[in-house]
């Protein structure tokens, strides 16, 4: 045993030390997260009066104004974006669900998990080109358009996953009845995952509620009101972003404030949905 | 299409194990294949299937058809040349490749460590009261958008880099290390690795999280009955079995540092150059595209541009479709029915 | 399990006494390697195990028997130890090795679970080689200082779970790529190479094929001489077939401990005699 002393005594150490360390990466990991939330609300939640909610931005250079149709235009754009999307989506994700074993499906299911990594600028692109070029001008519908672009793939695997957590017995209790399989389908299969795919699609209307860059191209932005979608039109996250990078100590403060509107908003979808609706399975 | 989706529908329409079930589901099913509501329904759900691929070779195409000027003019100088000029409508993409991959490397040298670390201590160490509240920070930093990272980056990170990190290196290694080289401006290379790094803890942690679980627990046991330590366990035994799926966090998270977009664009500095140091501004490409496409001024530098978009979408999609090829290879087949 | 060909008439059951029965001493009479004195183990609010005393004598073959969820598992498991790493459990009372102590908290587990080998229900190969399979116990312990002395402890591991012959030319490649019984010998020869001086078999052989299962219990049988062992089946043939002593636990108490050919003919309590005689469990 004595010749093993020094030897386990050195494991022993090492074993306690990286350990340690992988609880120094735990608190690592939430120091920013601390930090981020310390400034958004230090220097967000003075800035966010009844003026921020209610006006429009002020010319540049000039104090005072709001986000006001920035929250609007971003509330639009995600409706609209929803609606595009979702049906798709929750489609796209039955017909996997019924699909196992066909290698069309299996090719479905991968390039929806690559759509998935497409970066988003590039998304703004693909729209720009397919939307805005073709009816001449930027609009909230382009915008909205990119937005479900990327929607789709995120909340279509999710969907997939809670159908599939469906018993197979359900389906065919309901064919057994006579009913057929697409009522079956509606009837009692979906409402049966109805939590979870609620759930994944208020999930992913939160991240595209937060998403810039495929804005950056397709709404543009607006410095006044507009509610026709067929315009450019004004988005809490675009109005962050040049407000971000603009000289005025007055539109950091307001870019302050409507990135801690932002990610109210955001967590308040994604977190709400959770604890309402319970926690889709997550996965890669 | 229609081809697609009959060929396609008729063997999924009948569950698999058909012999198995009572004869009168399966009469109900057969005559359900025939009838023609189902029949549409079908057809229905192939359709929007079909948007997911339609959507993504559509993407490709597009940028292929609008890059393709750039493509004839440049051709494969365009990867190559470092000058970037509107004015004399001279493009080359080589500071924005070099920047993109720099800043996504600084990020995964920097997040890997930390997300393997930190998704060891949740499942391998931290008691459930702990493992909870830290993995629902992970989550919620997962749901920070992007341009909110870029603006607590510019106002807070990039400040605290530059006085307590660039300028100390630069002051003492500056004179012999050239990365370190240089007057520290801030907003740089370091700036945008050090925020996409924090951006993609999250995501890495939580795929490799899953991964690690995946491990059986007979593997763990197997070691510590042999006498090793935890850590023994953990380093010889449990990382290696988890090695390709980890290798797959890790491509995914590469691939998301190299499309991500605002927080880089508002930290890096945006120059198109070759940084010589660790703390100059560079430029990446989804930052040039961010950037300039909406204020291109000809059709060269609008082709150019598309150019770098496509350049970005290939990098990006062969990262990842090795990156799930291999996440999905971990976790048993990709229906997600495990 | 009843279909099983090897299986032998009911009564009378043979044992493995090499000695004629009536000389064979009882339990307390060898030298002791492992006791319990009043252990008690919960999972959460469920306890698993009541009060169990016991002695285990040094190289013997110990079985513990009894219906799924009595205990004989977890009882198994607190001997090294590994009932800990399933969160919220605890204990009372100790156990102790050699007359140490498995539980006063200066002990160190690591140290206790190299000199207990343990063998798993299923086959747990790394996806190593043969080879490093076998090394990995010799390796992480300092064992072996040269590679020579390596390799002669791997070989003879191999060969103490006679595996040697089957494997000695492919000793490099992937060990997933032997059967399932050669696998469990894998570990087996594994558990050995770390030298220890107890052996833990927790069902050793349920998921083997009877071919498979009869070299496992051959090997138990050579390998006493060397080793303390203490096997959980549920199959009280093999109880019958591979122990010296035999210990029945029924829903967490420990019912009966004796000379497997005495428990098995003449069983002292109703409820070892119900459960062999297979009115339950």
């Amino acid at each position: 045993m004595t010749a093993h002393t020094f030897r386990d005594r050195r494991r022993r150490a090492v074993n306690r030390l990286m350990l340690a360390l992988t609880g120094v990466c735990a608190v690592l990991t939430v120091v920013p997260l601390v930090l981020i939330f310390g400034y958004l609300l230090r220097e967000g939640a003075s800035s966010i009066d009844l003026a921020f909610l209610t006006h429009t931005p002020k010319p540049t250079g000039e104090t005072g104004g709001g986000m006001a149709n920035g929250i609007v235009g971003t509330l639009e754009m995600v409706g609209l974006a929803a609606l595009i999307g979702l049906p798709v989506a929750i489609g796209a994700g039955m017909y996997l669900a019924e699909s196992t074993g066909s290698r069309f499906a299996t090719a479905v299911r991968f390039t929806a998990d690559v759509l998935n990594g497409v970066p988003s600028i590039v998304t703004g692109i693909f729209v720009y080109l397919l939307v805005v070029v073709p009816t001449g001008g930027f609009s909230a519908l382009a915008g909205s358009i990119a937005l479900a672009t990327m929607l789709v793939p995120m909340v279509t695997r999710t969907t997939e996953e809670m159908v599939r957590l469906v018993p197979r017995e359900m389906l065919e209790g309901g064919l057994a009845l006579g009913l057929p399989r697409w009522r079956t389908m509606l009837g009692i299969v979906l409402p049966a995952a109805r939590g979870g795919i609620i759930t994944g699609a208020l999930v992913g209307i939160a991240r595209i509620a937060g998403e810039t860059a495929p804005l950056l191209f397709t709404a543009l932005g607006n410095q006044f009101w507009q509610l026709d979608p067929r315009h450019p039109t004004a988005a809490l996250p675009l109005q962050i972003f040049s407000y971000a990078i603009s000289p005025y100590d007055d539109w950091h403060r307001q870019a302050w404030a409507g990135a801690l509107l932002l990610i109210l908003l955001v967590l308040t979808l994604s977190l709400g949905a959770r604890l309402v609706f319970g926690r889709p399975e997550r996965r890669a | 299409m229609t081809a697609v989706g009959e060929r396609d529908a008729a063997p999924a329409a009948g569950p698999p194990g058909e012999e198995a079930k009572p004869a009168a589901v399966r009469a109900a099913m057969r005559w359900h294949q025939s009838s023609r509501s189902d029949r549409a329904w079908r057809r229905l759900l192939v359709g929007f299937g079909l948007t997911i691929p339609v959507l993504l070779v559509g993407i490709a195409a597009l940028l292929a058809h609008g890059a393709w000027p750039a493509l004839k003019k440049f051709g494969g100088g365009f990867l190559t040349g470092s000058q970037w000029d509107p004015v004399s409508d001279a493009f080359g993409g080589w500071p924005f490749v070099f920047g993109t991959l720099a800043s996504s490397l600084i990020a995964v040298l920097i997040a890997v460590p930390l997300s393997i670390g930190l998704a060891l201590f949740l499942t391998e160490l931290a008691p459930r009261w702990l493992a909870a509240p830290i993995g629902f920070a992970t989550e919620l930093l997962a749901a920070i958008p992007s341009v909110v990272y870029g603006l607590w980056g510019i106002f807070v990170l990039v400040p605290f880099l530059r006085d307590w990190v660039e300028t100390p290196l630069s002051d003492r290694l500056g004179g012999h290390l050239g990365i370190f080289e240089g007057p520290a401006y801030g907003p740089g290379l370091l700036s945008g690795g050090v925020i996409l790094a924090i951006m993609i803890v999250p995501f890495v942690s939580a795929v490799s999280r899953e991964v690690i679980s995946a491990v059986p627990r007979a593997q763990r046991e197997a070691a510590l009955a042999l006498g090793a330590t935890r850590w023994e366990t953990t380093w010889q035994i449990v990382l290696p079995f988890a090695r390709a799926g980890l290798i797959g966090a890790v491509m995914l998270g590469l691939g998301r540092a190299i499309g991500e977009t605002m927080a880089v664009t508002m930290v890096i500095g945006n120059t198109p150059q070759v940084p010589h140091s660790l703390f100059g501004p560079a430029y990446t490409m989804a930052s040039v595209l961010a950037n300039e496409f909406a204020e291109a001024s000809g059709d060269v530098h609008r082709s150019a541009l598309m150019l770098v978009a496509l350049l970005l979408l290939g990098i990006t999609l062969v990262i990842n479709a090795c990156a799930r090829a291999l996440v999905w290879h971990v976790n048993r087949g990709p229906g997600g029915s495990r | 399990m009843d279909a099983q060909p090897l299986q032998r008439p009911r009564t009378p059951i043979p044992t493995a006494a090499p000695v004629p029965p009536a000389q064979q001493p009882g339990p307390a009479a060898l030298p002791t390697a492992i006791e319990a004195r009043d252990f008690s183990f919960w999972y959460g609010a469920n306890q698993a195990l009541n009060g169990i005393s016991l002695v285990i004598p040094d190289r013997r073959v110990t079985a513990f028997i009894g219906p799924s969820g009595c205990g004989k598992s977890t009882f198994l498991r607190s001997i090294n130890r590994m009932n800990e790493l399933i969160p919220g459990t605890r204990h009372q009372g100790d156990v102790t090795l050699r007359g140490e102590s498995v539980y006063r908290g200066e002990v160190d587990v690591v140290g206790l679970r190299r000199r207990i080998g343990m063998v798993f229900q299923k086959s747990n190969p790394f996806p190593k080689s043969i080879y490093d399979n076998v090394a990995y116990g010799p390796r992480v312990n300092g064992l072996a200082r040269k590679r020579a002395d390596l390799d002669e402890l791997v070989e003879t591991s191999l060969r103490s779970a006679a595996l040697w012959d089957e494997v000695s030319d492919r000793l490099h490649t992937s060990a997933l790529g032997l059967s399932g019984g050669q696998q469990q010998r894998l570990c087996i020869a594994r558990a050995l190479a770390a030298q220890p001086d107890v052996l833990l078999m927790d069902e050793p052989a349920s998921a083997l094929d009877p071919i498979a299962t009869q070299k496992i219990e051959e090997l138990i049988y050579g390998l006493k001489q060397q080793y303390t062992i203490v096997i959980v089946t549920h199959n009280m043939q093999q109880a019958a077939r591979v122990s010296d002593f035999t210990a029945f636990f029924y829903m967490g108490s420990l019912v009966e401990m004796g000379r497997t050919d005495l428990l098995f003919t003449t069983p002292k309590e109703d409820r070892t005699e119900a459960y062999i005689t297979g009115r339950f469990g």
